[in-house]
């Protein structure tokens, strides 16, 4: 008896129900719709900004801009062009976000601790800290420090914080580092220091690798290039006597502050409330990083003999570090986007000349296209580099 | 023969208040010397606070203003109606801690304590510059009676009510909308322009949760698909609006939108902030959806084919269900961040409750006070602020453990 052929199932499907023709129709179809919305809202906008006589092109970039900018690294005039405007609002938002992310780190890990301290006090302050200040809106807390450092006396009569910070209603002074005369005969040391540091840590690099075992070199780098630093420093103090770098104590003149570095109140109250927000997030990140390690890591640690401090720095916090990098890094864009509230305080940011260079020019669309690339970039460049570090630091599992 | 052992279980240790700080505050050297610093600076600083709090002259400033930090130049004698939204939501609210109990009961009982405690301390207050078809005290005494009266009709009638009450908070949004905007007749239209103080404030951050909900989906579905296109789309989109700040959103918002549309169509400043917020926050709830996708078995699906469900089916009928019930506290969590960052429209020009805060401490009566108002007024909006996060932060808690509980 014939055993019946088996059914000729692939050429019996009809197209209309072969998965992988309807989902590349699917995805045409998708892509025609978008396309045609994206083209409907661009022809919309071209006639709309050609009716106001406002298409958009990239000439304003050149042209001087005419208006002043309270706060500039790079030199900056109102002769200067648009582009230079834009650069300076980079500028600007990188040096609150480098600061802030670097300050939100170091409060937020020692506010993390304290709420993990046996005290009960501190450990309810720290609490209270962070509940009341991740409730109320960072806009607010923006707006409060601005107008608090409004209310700062004149410069004659600055508020003096041990003699090394002065607060006063143009701004906060603070003693700070400066190069004195010797400073070149200084410099060699650093690259020295430099050089070792490097020189050692590669071949303690090729120590482990031959021996085929773990170790750790970046710290003992780092102290040999410090010592060496250092070494320099005594060496041109005892032979030019003077430092070559000096810590810089600001003098009162008779209108003003002579020496330091002062900050503008709207860079000091941008910094400390993105600091003090910030913060609150990043103390959360830390507590449950640390408290998210077995409570056995601690307990082997101490049996091994290693004091507290040890098994917190050499066992629990690589550990937690693992475990916080991720949420670190989206509390760090975080910040970076957050600066941009700076418009509201009057930090020349990049949103605020971005702002600024719109009003005056009325090219909206370029303007808030380079704005959002350039957040877009930094928010990249961040994120790529914590990924890098993240995947560094990683367990090998083998 | 089997020995009766008495069963002598250890006294527990009463409290002692000695033992208790020697333990806790005292229990070695450093710690001991960190208590003492902080008790005397927690001690001098509070006591600074309470001095200048009893003292401080601008808070007549927010307590004359209360009409313009809640409704800005909402029509004085229209106030009515976005205080009748809030009774109905108040009744909702009562009906339902009535009928689940739980977090809804905590939140009701909570809810409708703090109105009745305010609505009398309210009598005390001096009566606002113009008169109001619903005065304040009033407004809240009912708010609070709603919310009682709600609480008894759910305990009575019980389970016959939970249906409706889920079709009702559904429509609770919508029904708010109508009534606060309206639409002629015994609710002559009020124009959004004319919105502003903490309802503006509510209504763009509920309207930026509950908006975003199904662009934020269809965004986590998209991106988890198999179709390339559809996926990359999705990844882009995210991404993009993730690594900006809500701020240029706002601003393209406000600056572009009307660039978009046909030149026919106008629309006005606070639609064009809730599409900026709802596009916005649509990301960032794709994401929370995703990770409660990614943390469905894979066995979940799986059945579900075998069931003999297709690709619609599955999503609709099983994973997507499962995830939404996932991340419910991680949406809370996005809900309160919407809720803080609604402020930022004060950027782009409309006056939410930190806009008519700032409003009310440029008034030319407060001139004359020394130092300015604006840290009484600043200290009432923040805690206005502070109490909604923090209740919302407290419940999604609560939500949180009270999933993790049923998954063990």
């Amino acid at each position: 008896m014939a055993v019946a052929t088996p059914p000729q199932q692939r050429s019996s499907i009809p197209f209309y129900r072969d998965t992988r023709i309807i989902a590349i129709i699917l995805q045409v179809v998708f892509t025609l719709v978008v396309v045609v919305g994206i083209w409907f809202l661009y022809t919309n906008m071209i006639e709309g900004l050609r009716k106001a006589n406002l298409l958009p092109s990239l000439s304003f970039l050149s042209q001087p801009t005419g208006f002043a900018i309270s706060e500039s690294v790079i030199p900056y005039s109102t002769e200067s062009s648009y582009g230079q405007a834009f650069l300076v609002g980079i500028i600007n938002t990188l040096r609150i976000a480098i600061t802030g992310v670097i300050l939100a780190t170091l409060l937020g890990t020692v506010v993390g601790i304290f709420r993990m301290s046996s005290n009960w006090l501190l450990r309810n302050l720290a609490t209270t800290y962070v509940e009341i200040v991740r409730n109320i809106p960072l806009l607010l807390q923006l707006i409060f420090w601005f107008l608090l450092t409004k209310e700062f006396p004149r410069v004659q009569d600055s508020i003096n914080l041990g003699g090394l910070l002065y607060l006063h209603n143009r701004g906060v002074t603070m003693a700070w580092p400066r190069e004195g005369d010797d400073f070149g005969a200084w410099v060699p040391w650093l690259w020295v220091g430099l050089a070792a540091g490097i020189i050692f840590y590669i071949v303690r690099r090729v120590q482990f690798a031959r021996r085929d075992r773990p170790g750790v070199a970046m710290p003992q780098a780092f102290l040999i290039a410090g010592g060496v630093v250092l070494l320099g420093m005594m060496i041109v103090r005892l032979t030019g006597g003077q430092w070559p770098l000096f810590l810089e104590i600001p003098q009162l003149n008779r209108f003003n502050f002579v020496g330091g570095s002062t900050i503008t109140p709207s860079f000091a109250a941008l910094l400390i409330g993105l600091v003090v927000y910030t913060a609150t997030y990043i103390s959360e990140i830390v507590r449950s990083g640390i408290q998210a390690v077995s409570k056995g890591q601690r307990e082997a640690a101490r049996a091994l003999g290693l004091t507290n401090g040890q098994a917190l720095r050499l066992v629990i916090f690589p550990q937690a570090l693992r475990i916080m990098i991720p949420p670190l890094t989206s509390q760090y864009l975080n910040l970076t986007k957050n600066s941009s509230l700076a418009v509201v305080i009057a930090y020349p940011d990049l949103f605020y000349v971005g702002n600024t260079i719109n009003n005056q020019t009325g090219q909206a669309v370029p303007v808030i296209l380079m704005l959002m690339l350039s957040y877009l970039s930094l928010s990249l460049i961040t994120s790529l580099m914590m990924n890098w570090y993240n995947k560094k630091i990683q367990l090998v599992e083998r | 023969m089997a020995t009766e052992v008495a069963r002598a279980r250890p006294d527990r240790p009463a409290f002692v208040l000695w033992d208790w700080l020697r333990q806790n505050l005292f229990n070695n050297w450093y710690n001991s010397v960190i208590s003492v610093v902080i008790l005397v600076v927690v001690f001098q600083a509070m006591s600074g606070f309470v001095g200048w709090a009893l003292t401080a002259p601008g808070w007549s400033a927010a307590i004359t203003n209360l009409k313009v930090l809640t409704t800005w130049t909402y029509p004085t004698d229209q106030v009515w109606r976005p205080a009748l939204a809030v009774w109905i939501v108040a009744l909702l609210l009562g009906m339902s801690g009535g009928v689940w109990r739980g977090i809804p009961q905590t939140l009701a009982i909570g809810f409708g304590v703090i109105m009745l405690i305010l609505g009398v301390l309210a009598f005390a207050l001096p009566p606002a510059a113009a008169p109001l078809p619903v005065s304040g005290p009033f407004f809240l005494l009912i708010s609070g009676v709603t919310t009682g009266l709600g609480y008894g009709l759910g305990l009575r009638v019980g389970e016959p009510l939970r249906w409706p009450l889920v079709i009702s908070w559904v429509l609770v949004y919508p029904v708010a909308v109508l009534i606060i905007r309206g639409f002629g007749g015994p609710l002559p239209e009020v124009p959004t322009n004319l919105w502003g103080g903490l309802m503006l404030t509510m209504l763009l951050s509920i309207s930026g949760i509950v908006l975003s909900f199904p662009l934020g989906v269809l965004l986590a579905l998209g991106r988890r698909s198999n179709l390339p296109v559809v996926k990359w789309f999705c990844i882009i989109y995210i991404e993009f609006i993730r690594g900006v700040p809500l701020v240029t959103v706002l601003y393209m918002g406000s600056l572009m939108l009307p660039l978009f549309l046909p030149s026919q169509i106008r629309i006005d400043s606070v639609i064009r902030a809730m599409v900026a917020v709802t596009l916005f926050s649509a990301a960032y709830l794709a994401e929370n959806v995703r990770g409660g996708l990614q943390s469905l078995p894979k066995g979940q699906a799986e059945a579900a084919r075998a069931l003999g469900l297709n690709t619609l089916q599955t999503t609709m009928l099983i994973t997507l269900p499962q995830a939404l019930r996932a991340v419910i506290p991680v949406l809370v969590g996005q809900f309160i961040g919407l809720f803080k960052d609604t402020s930022l429209v004060v950027i782009v020009g409309l006056v939410d409750l930190l806009g008519a805060a700032q409003n009310v401490i440029g008034q030319p009566q407060w001139l004359g006070t020394p130092g300015g108002v604006w840290r009484e007024t600043f200290l009432v909006i923040a805690l206005v602020y502070w109490v909604f996060s923090f209740t919302m932060s407290r419940t999604s808690k609560t939500i949180e453990e009270n999933l993790s509980v049923g998954h063990r």
